[in-house]
């Protein structure tokens, strides 16, 4: 069996050869492996020299400064960072924290814990199409909150929150803003000279960088105060303790510069991609796209096809490799919470596809896959009680189920 | 999640999937799961005048493994009287098709789908 085509950016990408080329040159005997801590000697001199090289280039992709990045182990660590760090810092000036109710796991959850740690957490609803309504954020905030978190683009439906007015809607209102962007860099332009957020999470491997690398702008004027999460040697000006993983950063680095300089023509390549694909499925009786399509990254097309389980059209299509909104959280057989705050119904969260094209989409294979998702979805729908419904007009919301 | 051989065969290649007259007397339809729950079945079994389960359709929306559990269904319910069918355990089914742990609430549903059937026969008569 050939391996299916991969279109599945949003969980991960495949690191650029031209980064990989890069990073195997700090690893080996005949390469620059010393700790960049180490500032009393050649290796440790070059190995530094790297880690500041890939400082530059993250923070010129962003609009940042250098000595505003702090490397991570990925955008799961920056987020809990950023969230525990301000929320444990800032404490005496109030515990109310505001998010969304679409963020990623690794906002939620850390709100969850701050919220065992006797903080309040106000987890907010998007309109249906995914956005935030200023008005319920600008509702929302009281006297106590000290931080705002929203992710610039969602991972599942691909929507690009107007993080400028929630930003000054922050500044306004005093509060730290924080923004999870690992599924928007190289994507959408960010530029936090002008942009008015105070902290910002990175990924490497979201970016044709290596897996298990990431970073955290941490504003430094007005300067931004976090307590760190990881205690040690005082790496990164004391907010991230460890022994800087060459490498990983030089890797990061080199995939942010590759980003900025191809980044425009990628994401017309791409978005010229994404539209034959949602083109090759005109017609298609019940259809849904989930998420505003106007608002939207190129490369993400969320799609329910009504009356058609998720993960068993994703076993149809194995030729190429997807997401659902069934199967993200496979094993509690929940549909996504994501769709679901949406509004969709539970059938249809559990009928969505999410295709996420990139740097190796061809044409050939977006038009493979609009004919294989034709044909088993057709296949499917045959093999559907639901479907006979809706052809013979009952409504099938009407109906009472016995819950199982 | 990667499926075993069986349900695969299944999955790819269904038996017996189609509709049978809901109104006829020998006919009977057991409708069970809930689309919120993203499974649906539809299982149909035509009796004979000697009580004998002659046909079996069915129409699921589902996973893969649910899919396979009703279509595996309609080919063991053939052949068989009522109270045969009735015997069928989900554990039967979950063994047969390998399914994991996570999987097994799918071959419960075809338990409850025959059942369902058996139901609407012993109604209609």
């Amino acid at each position: 069996m050939s391996t299916p085509t991969y279109m599945d950016y949003s969980a991960t990408t495949p690191v650029d050869k031209r980064v990989a080329e890069k990073m195997m040159e700090y690893l080996t005997i005949d390469g620059d492996f010393g700790n960049p801590a180490s500032n009393s000697h050649y290796y440790g001199w070059q190995a530094d020299e790297a880690v500041k090289k890939a400082r530059q280039q993250v923070a010129d992709l962003i609009g940042a400064d250098a000595k505003e990045i702090v490397w991570t182990s990925g955008a799961t660590e920056s987020n809990n960072l950023a969230i525990k760090g301000i929320a444990h810092f800032y404490h005496q000036q109030g515990k109310h924290i505001i998010t969304l109710k679409t963020e990623h796991k690794a906002v939620l959850d850390t709100c969850r814990q701050l919220e065992r740690e006797g903080y309040e957490v106000d987890y907010l609803d998007p309109m249906a199409n995914g956005l935030l309504d200023l008005a319920v954020l600008k509702a929302a905030i009281r006297e106590d909150t000290i931080l705002v978190s929203i992710m610039h683009v969602n991972n599942e439906i691909g929507v690009i929150q107007d993080i400028t007015a929630i930003g000054n809607l922050c500044r306004e209102n005093k509060v730290f803003f924080h923004v999870d962007a690992a599924q928007s860099a190289g994507k959408v332009a960010i530029n936090l000279k002008q942009l008015p957020v105070d902290l910002m999470s990175f990924s490497a491997h979201k970016i044709y960088g290596p897996k298990g690398m990431g970073a955290l702008y941490v504003q430094r004027k007005p300067r931004i105060r976090l307590e760190a999460q990881m205690h040690g040697g005082g790496h990164e000006r004391g907010m991230r303790s460890g022994t800087l993983a060459t490498h990983q950063i030089v890797g990061m680095g080199e995939a942010f510069a590759i980003a900025q300089a191809e980044m425009k023509e990628e994401n017309i390549k791409i978005g010229a991609l994404r539209d034959r694909l949602l083109a090759g499925f005109e017609g298609m009786e019940e259809v849904v796209i989930n998420g505003d399509m106007a608002a939207r990254i190129p490369g993400n097309l969320n799609i329910s096809f009504n009356y058609v389980e998720g993960e068993s059209l994703m076993m149809a299509i194995n030729k190429i490799a997807v997401s659902s909104g069934s199967a993200c959280t496979s094993s509690s057989l929940e549909p996504s919470y994501v769709l679901r705050a949406l509004g969709l119904t539970d059938e249809l969260a559990h009928s969505s596809i999410r295709f996420t094209i990139g740097r190796y989409t061809t044409e050939a294979d977006i038009d493979m896959a609009i004919d294989l998702v034709r044909e088993k979805v057709e296949k499917l729908r045959e093999l559907s009680p639901l479907w006979d419904m809706f052809k013979e007009g009952i409504d099938i919301s009407k109906i009472e189920w016995a819950a199982h | 999640m990667a499926y075993g051989e069986k349900v695969m065969d299944h999955y790819e290649n269904p038996r017996n999937v189609g509709v049978l007259d809901k109104d006829a007397k020998n006919v009977g339809t057991g409708m069970v799961g809930a689309p919120a729950c993203g499974d649906v079945m539809r299982l149909q079994i035509q009796v004979n005048d000697q009580g004998i389960i002659e046909d079996a359709k069915f129409k699921t929306y589902g996973c893969g493994s649910a899919i396979a559990s009703s279509s595996l269904l309609t080919e063991w319910v053939k052949g068989k009287s009522l109270d045969q069918a009735a015997q069928i355990k989900n554990t039967d089914i979950a063994e047969e098709l390998s399914l994991p742990p996570v999987k097994v609430h799918c071959s419960v549903l075809a338990e409850d789908a025959i059942k369902a059937a058996i139901q609407d026969i012993k109604d209609k008569a």
